[in-house]
């Protein structure tokens, strides 16, 4: 049979799939992304279960929003309080997305508040999924580490003496708080290397930690699948699951069972 | 066993040449840096051995197929398999070999990793602990200190940080104390949490005192001193009268040196009794607002991190 011409449309998808297709070829990523994005998921879920993904959406915008205004702002005693001016009234669009972070930082830990609310009266957090829970709650102490660090970056009255009272509240816990205090500001008082310690901790240390976090955390979301509500009639995910376990055993520590199960 | 192949692994034979080489391009470089001569000898060394090498891979003699090597296989399963086992029957086993190399590679990785990492969390950690010390601060002639009255200084601590370094004190004279001059110097970190304390009363403005990095402001009359962040009250020897502050307020050690008063280094204080150059002072080693100094509660914090 002779060769058909192909017909417009498949030449365009053909244009278009052989990017695509040379991608997968060589990295399978394109089967990687569809496996994290198109996942099964309880027929049952509802908008609570969108709220981690607000909070990861949070997240990104503030290491974006945070990442520019590192471009203008200056981590130094004498020049920080001038830059955030300079930032908020003179850099074009600056009040924007100081604003965004600003305000952004406030809606991301409300957002892990009510993910966490969510998965708390969900019952989310059992088995199998307690780790992670352990997980979320290292990533809501590094958030809170990303406000605690990141209130003393304006430089302002409030912002220095706000971080005085939250340094000697860590001072006063028991036996390593004077150590955990001394070491937070770099010395016995505030000093010149508080505002660069304070910025290196809030920009690069706990946001590389965050990420790596929230790299596991979406890994057991999708390794162990979405849980129902509670008052689901699929009851999926909520017990163990048919199915045969990989190796035929019952499941070491339960896990192999859910790998196969949805 | 010994058929012709094509595809045996060629394997250069082994050959030192290389490593005279190596020796040639480093004499080369240090000569760069110190001689000419020198320079040019690494330059011939490493020519000289660079023909031997390449005479040796190319002139055939021994561009030898790699020595067959028997499979290792371990103890027991040698002596009961067949001679014709090869490496694929079993692709699980493990060599002792390779457990002496994955060994020595994580002990070797820990150690690059801990030469590395060592200095690292040192240089972040050290410096908040080493050389805390504060040195004396001349805050001017004792003639500025009106006896029984407080008198606002600040100064900075440490001129080359700049404003950072600002500390606040409240000087009260107190007349003489066996011939020798007495003061209260107070320090305003509130006991609670460490806010700035003020002065319960007047100031008297008009008469502040400026040089250098000190600025002295006269009280009129004070009745105290509170905190402007949770409400500790204390009164004008530093006791706390009310609110959540744990201790009485820290003070400073002073010297006096050709009629100059000096702040000197700071200590924390449970309590006073009495007043002005009579007090008794319970004195403890300075400690981080909100610590207790004294009672079962100190206990918490046995250790102090060198201040």
């Amino acid at each position: 049979m002779a060769t058909r011409r192909l017909t417009r449309k498949e030449q365009m998808q053909q244009a278009i799939l052989y990017p695509v297709d040379w991608l997968e070829e060589r990295s399978g990523l394109v089967g990687a992304v569809k496996y994290f994005l198109f996942r099964k998921v309880p027929g049952d879920t509802n908008w609570f279960q969108t709220l981690g993904s607000a909070t990861l959406t949070a997240f990104i915008v503030q290491a974006l929003t945070g990442t520019i205004l590192a471009m203008y702002y200056k981590p130094d005693p004498n020049s920080a309080y001038d830059s955030i001016q300079h930032i908020t009234n003179d850099i074009w669009a600056g009040w924007l997305v100081r604003g965004m972070h600003r305000w952004g930082a406030s809606v991301f830990i409300i957002l892990m508040f009510m993910h966490m609310g969510r998965v708390f009266l969900f019952g989310a957090y059992k088995y199998p999924r307690e780790l992670n829970w352990i997980i979320g709650v290292l990533l809501l102490a590094s958030g809170l580490g990303e406000g605690f660090t990141g209130y003393l970056l304006p430089w302002d009255q409030t912002a220095y003496w706000a971080t005085v009272v939250g340094i000697n509240i860590n001072g006063t816990a028991p036996f390593l708080g004077p150590f955990l205090a001394q070491f937070l500001q770099g010395g016995t008082y505030i000093n010149a290397d508080t505002l660069s310690r304070f910025y290196a901790i809030h920009m690069l240390m706990i946001p590389g930690a965050i990420a790596a976090l929230i790299g596991l955390h979406l890994y057991l979301v999708i390794r162990l699948g979405v849980t129902s509500p509670p008052w689901s009639k699929e009851a999926a995910g909520t017990g163990p699951l048919d199915g045969e376990t990989p190796n035929g055993k019952v499941g070491r520590a339960g896990l192999s069972r859910f790998r196969r199960g949805r | 066993m010994t058929e012709p192949h094509d595809d045996h692994p060629h394997v250069p034979g082994p050959s030192l040449w290389p490593v005279g080489f190596a020796v040639g391009i480093v004499v080369l470089l240090v000569g760069v840096i110190i001689s000419w001569w020198v320079a040019g000898l690494g330059g011939l060394i490493a020519l000289a051995f660079a023909f031997l090498w390449v005479r040796d891979l190319t002139a055939g003699t021994p561009l030898a197929h790699a020595p067959e090597v028997a499979p290792e296989t371990g103890g027991a399963a040698a002596a009961d398999a067949p001679a014709t086992a090869t490496i694929h029957e079993d692709a699980e086993e493990r060599y002792p070999r390779s457990k002496f190399l994955e060994l020595s590679t994580l002990g070797l990785g820990g150690v690059i990793g801990g030469i590395v990492t060592a200095p690292a969390i040192g240089f972040m950690v050290a410096p908040a602990f080493l050389k805390q010390g504060q040195k004396d601060h001349d805050l001017g002639p004792i003639s500025d200190f009106p006896e029984g009255k407080y008198v606002i200084a600040t100064y900075m601590a440490d001129k080359s940080q700049g404003e950072v370094s600002r500390r606040t004190a409240f000087v009260r004279y107190n007349g003489q104390l066996k011939g020798q001059p007495s003061f209260t110097i107070i320090s305003n970190h509130c006991a609670h949490l460490g806010c700035p304390v003020q002065a319960n009363g007047p100031l008297d403005e008009k008469n502040t005192k400026t040089f250098g990095d000190v600025t002295l402001i006269p009280t009129v009359s004070i009745a105290g001193f509170g905190c402007p962040c949770h409400g500790g009250q204390y009164n004008t020897e530093g006791n706390r009268i009310a609110g959540p502050p744990v201790r009485a307020l820290d003070r400073y050690a002073f010297s006096i040196r050709n009629g100059r008063l000096f702040i000197g280094k700071p200590f924390s204080v449970s309590h006073v009794d009495g007043a002005g150059s009579s007090a008794v002072i319970h004195k403890w080693a300075f400690s981080f607002p909100g610590e207790h100094v004294n009672g079962l509660e100190s206990w918490l914090y046995p250790i102090q991190p060198p201040h």
